[in-house]
C-alpha cells in the first residue's frame, strides 16, 4: 500500500464510528435492538481496516517515523493554521488497541445492556466516543488533539452519566468532566505558549522549533511550563494524583463503559499525549512527571486495598497502573511506558469486563430472587463464583496474574522493563530519585496483593450471600471478549521469550524520538550517544518541509531518527538493560510474596482479616476514605469558595451596608432641618408649577395616541425639519 | 446623460417614501413590515450607489450586508410579535393595538 | 441610449411601479407578491452598479427568506377563507395627509440629492467583491461580523421564545 492509501484507509476508520454515531442518533428510535448490530458490525470493520493500516506501518514502513498529511485550515493574513494526521508507530499500535476493544465492549454490550431503555443512544454514545478517541489517536497538531480531547472529555461525561436517573451517575459524569476541564486548562496554556512561540500546531514543527535553540520567551523555564501544562491535560484525562478523584467515581456508569473508558482508551489518550510530545519535555518537566506517576501509581495502590466495591478495586488499579505508564515515561521510559499502556489496555479491558460479567450475573440473580436492595457490586455480597460461573473465574484469574506481573504474561513483560528504567533511572540520578524505584516497587506488590485479594474474596470460598449463589454462567456474547481480550495477555504476542520484552517487536518498532529540547536544559543519559549526526539531519529534514506545506495534501515521510535496532539508542537503555535482571527478581519475589500473602489472608485465613485491621486501624480508614481527597477538596476548594463568598456576603452585610445606614442617618437628621423650610416655602412654589404642567401634560395627553404610525409621522415631521433646516445652512 | 449616481439617488428616494407611506398608512402589521423592508432597500440603494460612484468602495457593500443581516433578524423577531398579537387579539391592526397608551 | 440605460431605466421603473403596487393594493397577498418584483429590480440594480455579491444575497435572503417569512406571516394572521385577506387603510382625511406627507418627503429628498454637490470617485475597474468582503468582514469588521452573528443568534431564539404556543 502506498502512503497515500494509508492515509485515506485511516481518515476512513476515523469516520465510520461517526457514522455510527449519527445513524443511531437520529435513527435509534425506530433501529431498537438493531442499532446495537449496527454499532458492532461498523465498529468491527472498522477493526478490521486498523490492522491493514497498522500492518502496514509496522511492516511495511516501520523505519519511516510518521505518514503524514497536512493541509492549510485557516488563513487569515499573517495567521496561518495548519493541521493534519498521521500515522506513527504508536498511532498504528494504538488503532488497533482502541478498535479492537471498542468492537469487543460493543459486542459486550449487546448483552449487558439489552434490558435497557435508551439502547440506541448508548449504541450512539460509543460510536461518538471512539470517533473522538480515533482523532486523538491520528492527530499529529496540538490543535486537532485538543478538540478531539475535548471531544473524548464531553462523550466520557455522556457515558458515565448515562443512566442520569440515578443522582450519583449524573453527579459522577459533572466531576469527570470538570476534573478534566480544570487539566485541559494547563494543556491549551500550554498550547497558547507553543503557538506564540513558534506559530505553528503541527508537532514535528514544534519539535524543530526547539531544537533549533527558540525558547518560549527566551527562557528554558516557559518551555518546561509548556511541557508541564500540556502535561496537566494528561494528568486530568489519565487521573493522575491529585486530579484522580473523578475515575473512581466514574464507575457509576455502565461497566463496558468502564472497560472502553476508564481501562483501555480515554484513560490512555493522557499517557499517549505525553508519549507523543515526548521530544519537548525538558529534563525538570519530565522530573514533575515522573514524580506524579510515582505518587499516583503508590496513593491509589495503597487505596485499592480496602475497597469492597467490585468496580471501585479496578478503578484505583487503573490509576495506579496509569500512574506507572506516566512514571516511566518521566524517568525516560518511553519505550517500556507505552508497553505498558498497550498491555495493560488489553488485561484491564478484560478485568473490567469480567466485571460486568460478575455484576450481570448478580443483577440477574437478584432479579431473580425479588431482591432490590443488596448492592451487586459488593464483593462481601460475593464468594463462590469459581463454582457458578467458571469461565469468567478463569478469564479474569489468568489476567489478575497478567496485572500482578507474574511470568509468562503480558503484564510481566511490561513491569518489568518499567521496573528495570526507574531503577536505571534512579541509579543514573541518584539523590532522593531513589524514591521513585522504591515506591514503585511497593505499588507493584500492593497491585499484586489487591489483586488477589479481589479474586479470593468475590470467587473462591463459599457464596456469601443467597445471591452469589444463584448466579449463573453468562451467555457467550459476554464470554468471548473475555476470552479474546485474555488471550491477548499471553507473552508470545509481544517478545520470544518470556522473560525478556525488550527483544520482542514492540521495542523494536517504539523507538524514542530524539529529545529536541537542547542538551544544556535536558537529561545526559536521554541525549542520543552521537547526538551530533543523527538528530539535526531529522530536523532539518522538517524545516525543509516547511516551505512547501502550504500545498494542499502534501506527503511526506520522515526517516525515522535512529533506525538502527540492536545498538542501544542511549546510555539509559543500556543502563535499564543491566538492572533488568535484578528488576526481573525483585518483582517476582514481591508480587509472589504479595500474593502469598493474599492467600494466607483471605483463603487460608492463617491471619485474621479483622485483625489485621484492628491492628493497623489508622491506615485502614485513611485508606478506606481514599486518604480523604475528596475530603481535603470539599474543605479547601469548595469549602474555601464557599466560605469566600460567605465572607463577602458578611461584608457587604455589615460594613457596606453599615456605611450606608449610618450616611442614611446622618441624611436623615439634614433632611429633617431642611423639610420644614421645604414644607412650607418650597413647595408653595412647587405647587404651582406642577399645576401648571399638569394643566398643559393633560392638553398634551392627546398626542400620545399609543399608535406607533401617529409617532411615526413625529419623527418624519422632525426628519424634514432637519432637512430643511441643514439645506438652508449649506 | 448618463446613468450616475443622482439616478439611484432619486430611485432610493422615491422606494423610501413609497415606504414610510406604507408603514404610516396602512393599518396591517405586516403591510408594515413591508413598508419597513422597502425603507431598508431604499437604504442599501444609497449604499451601494456610493459604493459605486462616491469612492465608499468595498466598505459599502460591507455596510449594506449588515443592513440586510438587520433586516433579517428585524423579520424573523417582528413576525414573531406579530404572530402573538393575532393570537391575543385575534387581528394584527396596528392601531387598535395602543395598550401602551395607559 | 446604451443597453446600461435601456436597463437601468426598465429596473428602475420594475422597482417603483410595484413598490407602489405593495403600498397601495388592498389585497396584502398582492403586496407580497409585488414586494418580490420590487425585490427582484432592486437586486437587477445591485448588478448594474457592480455589487454581484450584494445581487446574489439580495435575492437569497430578501426573496428567499424574508420574503418567504412575510407570506407565513400573512396566511397565519389572515382569515385565508374569510374576507378578511384585505387590509384596511386610514380614514379619508388621514389619507390624504399621509399622501400629501409622502409627496413632501420624496420631493424634499430628490430636491436635496439633486442639488447637493456630490463628491465622486474615479470609476473602479470592474472586480469580484466577494472575496474582499470576505476579507474585509474576517479582518476590520471582525467585531461588527461577531455581533451580527450573535444577534441573528439571539433573533432566532427570541423570535422562537416569543411565537411559541402560551400555555
Amino acid at each position: 500500500m502506498t502512503h497515500d492509501a494509508v492515509l485515506l484507509l485511516s481518515i476512513i476508520i476515523l469516520l465510520t464510528p461517526l457514522l455510527s454515531f449519527l445513524i443511531n442518533v437520529f435513527f435509534g428510535g425506530k433501529l431498537g435492538k438493531i442499532s446495537g448490530i449496527i454499532g458492532t458490525s461498523i465498529l468491527g470493520i472498522d477493526f478490521v481496516m486498523a490492522i491493514v493500516v497498522a500492518f502496514t506501518k509496522l511492516v511495511t514502513y516501520p523505519d519511516i517515523h510518521t505518514i503524514q498529511t497536512r493541509f492549510e485550515w485557516i488563513s487569515l493574513g499573517p495567521i496561518k493554521v495548519v493541521i493534519g494526521y498521521g500515522i506513527d508507530n504508536i498511532a498504528a499500535m494504538m488503532l488497533i488497541v482502541v478498535t479492537l476493544i471498542s468492537f469487543l465492549v460493543h459486542l459486550f454490550s449487546t448483552e449487558y445492556m439489552s434490558d435497557d431503555r435508551r439502547y440506541p443512544k448508548f449504541y450512539a454514545y460509543l460510536g461518538l466516543f471512539t470517533f473522538s478517541m480515533l482523532g486523538i489517536v491520528i492527530a499529529n497538531n496540538f490543535l486537532l488533539m485538543y478538540m478531539f480531547w475535548e471531544l473524548v472529555g464531553i462523550s466520557s461525561y455522556l457515558l458515565i452519566g448515562f443512566w442520569y436517573e440515578k443522582n450519583s451517575a449524573s453527579n459522577a459524569g459533572k466531576k469527570a468532566f470538570i476534573t478534566n476541564r480544570i487539566g485541559d486548562l494547563g494543556f491549551f496554556t500550554g498550547i497558547m505558549i507553543l503557538y506564540m512561540t513558534y506559530g505553528t500546531f503541527m508537532f514535528d514543527e514544534v519539535f524543530a522549533g526547539i531544537s533549533s535553540g527558540v525558547m518560549p520567551f527566551n527562557s528554558p523555564t516557559f518551555l518546561t511550563l509548556a511541557g508541564i501544562g500540556i502535561f496537566l491535560g494528561a494528568m486530568g484525562k489519565s487521573a493522575q494524583w491529585p486530579l484522580h478523584v473523578w475515575l473512581p467515581d466514574a464507575m457509576e456508569g455502565p461497566t463496558p463503559v468502564s472497560a472502553l473508558i476508564h481501562a483501555a482508551t480515554m484513560v490512555a489518550a493522557g499517557v499517549y499525549l505525553v508519549a507523543k510530545v515526548f521530544a519537548m519535555f525538558t529534563a525538570d518537566a519530565l522530573t514533575f512527571i515522573a514524580a506524579i506517576g510515582t505518587i499516583t501509581a503508590f496513593v491509589s495502590a495503597t487505596i485499592a486495598i480496602t475497597q469492597v466495591d467490585f468496580k471501585k478495586v479496578l478503578a484505583y488499579s487503573t490509576v495506579s497502573q496509569l500512574g506507572f505508564m506516566i512514571m516511566s515515561l518521566g524517568v525516560g521510559g518511553y519505550t517500556n511506558g507505552f508497553f505498558h499502556l498497550v498491555t495493560h489496555a488489553w488485561f484491564k479491558a478484560a478485568l473490567f469486563l469480567a466485571a460486568g460479567s460478575v455484576i450481570h450475573a448478580m443483577h440477574h440473580a437478584m432479579h431473580h430472587m425479588h431482591d432490590h436492595h443488596t448492592d451487586p457490586q459488593d464483593i462481601n455480597n460475593m464468594g463462590g463464583l469459581r463454582k457458578t460461573m467458571p469461565w469468567t473465574y478463569r478469564t479474569f484469574l489468568f489476567v489478575t496474574l497478567a496485572l500482578s506481573g507474574v511470568p509468562l504474561t503480558s503484564g510481566f513483560l511490561s513491569k518489568d522493563g518499567l521496573l528495570a528504567g526507574t531503577l536505571a533511572y534512579a541509579n543514573l540520578t541518584g539523590g532522593w530519585h531513589w524514591i521513585i524505584p522504591v515506591m514503585g516497587f511497593a505499588a507493584a506488590g500492593m497491585t499484586a496483593f489487591y489483586m488477589f485479594r479481589l479474586t479470593i474474596v468475590a470467587f473462591h470460598g463459599e457464596p456469601k450471600t443467597k445471591i452469589a449463589s444463584h448466579t449463573h454462567e453468562n451467555k457467550s456474547v459476554i464470554l468471548i471478549p473475555l476470552i479474546v481480550l485474555s488471550v491477548l495477555s499471553l507473552w508470545f504476542f509481544y517478545s520470544p521469550t518470556p522473560i525478556d520484552g525488550s527483544k520482542g517487536w514492540v521495542h523494536r518498532l517504539v523507538v524514542q524520538p530524539a529529545s529536541a529540547v537542547p542538551a544544556a536544559y535536558q537529561w545526559s543519559f536521554l541525549l542520543p550517544e552521537h547526538a551530533g549526526e543523527a538528530s539535526p539531519a531529522m530536523h532539518a529534514e522538517g524545516e525543509g518541509h516547511e516551505a512547501a506545506a502550504t500545498e494542499e495534501l502534501h506527503h511526506e515521510a520522515q526517516p525515522a531518527a535512529h533506525a538502527t535496532t540492536h545498538a542501544y539508542l542511549n546510555k539509559f537503555q543500556e543502563e535499564s538493560h543491566h538492572f533488568h535482571y535484578i528488576a526481573m527478581f525483585l518483582s517476582v519475589l514481591i508480587a509472589g510474596g504479595a500474593i502469598g500473602l493474599a492467600f494466607m489472608i483471605y483463603q487460608y485465613k492463617v491471619i485474621s482479616a479483622d485483625k489485621l485491621e484492628a491492628r493497623l486501624k489508622f491506615l485502614h480508614t485513611f485508606s478506606l476514605n481514599k486518604w480523604y481527597f475528596d475530603e481535603l477538596y470539599q474543605a479547601t476548594v469548595i469549602a474555601g469558595t464557599v466560605a469566600l463568598s460567605k465572607m463577602l456576603s458578611w461584608f457587604d452585610t455589615y460594613i457596606v451596608d453599615g456605611l450606608v445606614n449610618l450616611s442614611a442617618y446622618i441624611t436623615r437628621g439634614f433632611s429633617f432641618i431642611t423639610g420644614l423650610f421645604d414644607n412650607h416655602v418650597i413647595d408653595g412654589a412647587v405647587n404651582l408649577i406642577a399645576n401648571t404642567t399638569g394643566f398643559v401634560g393633560a392638553r398634551l395627553r392627546k398626542v400620545q395616541t399609543g399608535h406607533i404610525q401617529t409617532y411615526l409621522v413625529f419623527v418624519l415631521v422632525g426628519l424634514l425639519v432637519l432637512l430643511y433646516y441643514f439645506s438652508i445652512n449649506f | 446623460m448618463e446613468i450616475g449616481l443622482t439616478h439611484y439617488l432619486i430611485i432610493s428616494a422615491i422606494l423610501f417614501s413609497l415606504g414610510m407611506f406604507g408603514i404610516v398608512a396602512r393599518k396591517h402589521a405586516i403591510m408594515v413590515l413591508m413598508g419597513l423592508e422597502l425603507v431598508l432597500n431604499a437604504a442599501n440603494i444609497n449604499f451601494i450607489a456610493f459604493a459605486r460612484f462616491g469612492g465608499m468602495n468595498i466598505e459599502g457593500h460591507v455596510a449594506a450586508i449588515f443592513v440586510i443581516i438587520l433586516a433579517a433578524a428585524e423579520a424573523a423577531v417582528a413576525l414573531a410579535i406579530v404572530l402573538n398579537i393575532y393570537q391575543n387579539f385575534r387581528h394584527v391592526n396596528v392601531d387598535e393595538v395602543d395598550q401602551m397608551r395607559d | 441610449m446604451d443597453l446600461i440605460t435601456i436597463g437601468f431605466y426598465f429596473l428602475a421603473a420594475l422597482t417603483i411601479v410595484f413598490g407602489a403596487i405593495v403600498v397601495i393594493t388592498k389585497n396584502i397577498m398582492h403586496s407580497a407578491f409585488s414586494l418580490l418584483f420590487t425585490f427582484a429590480g432592486i437586486a437587477g440594480l445591485y448588478v448594474l452598479m457592480q455589487a454581484d455579491f450584494l445581487a446574489i444575497t439580495q435575492i437569497m435572503i430578501y426573496i428567499g427568506g424574508i420574503l418567504v417569512l412575510i407570506i407565513f406571516g400573512v396566511m397565519l394572521t389572515t382569515h385565508i377563507t374569510g374576507v378578511d385577506v384585505r387590509s384596511g387603510t386610514l380614514g379619508k382625511f388621514q389619507m390624504i395627509g399621509a399622501v400629501m406627507m409622502m409627496i413632501v418627503i420624496a420631493v424634499s429628498l430628490i430636491v436635496v440629492f439633486m442639488s447637493t454637490r456630490w463628491f465622486l470617485a474615479e470609476s473602479q475597474p470592474v472586480e469580484e467583491t466577494a472575496p474582499q468582503i470576505g476579507n474585509l468582514l474576517l479582518t476590520k469588521y471582525l467585531l461588527a461580523f461577531e455581533a451580527a452573528s450573535m444577534l441573528l443568534l439571539i433573533a432566532i431564539v427570541g423570535a422562537a421564545f416569543i411565537a411559541r404556543k402560551h400555555k
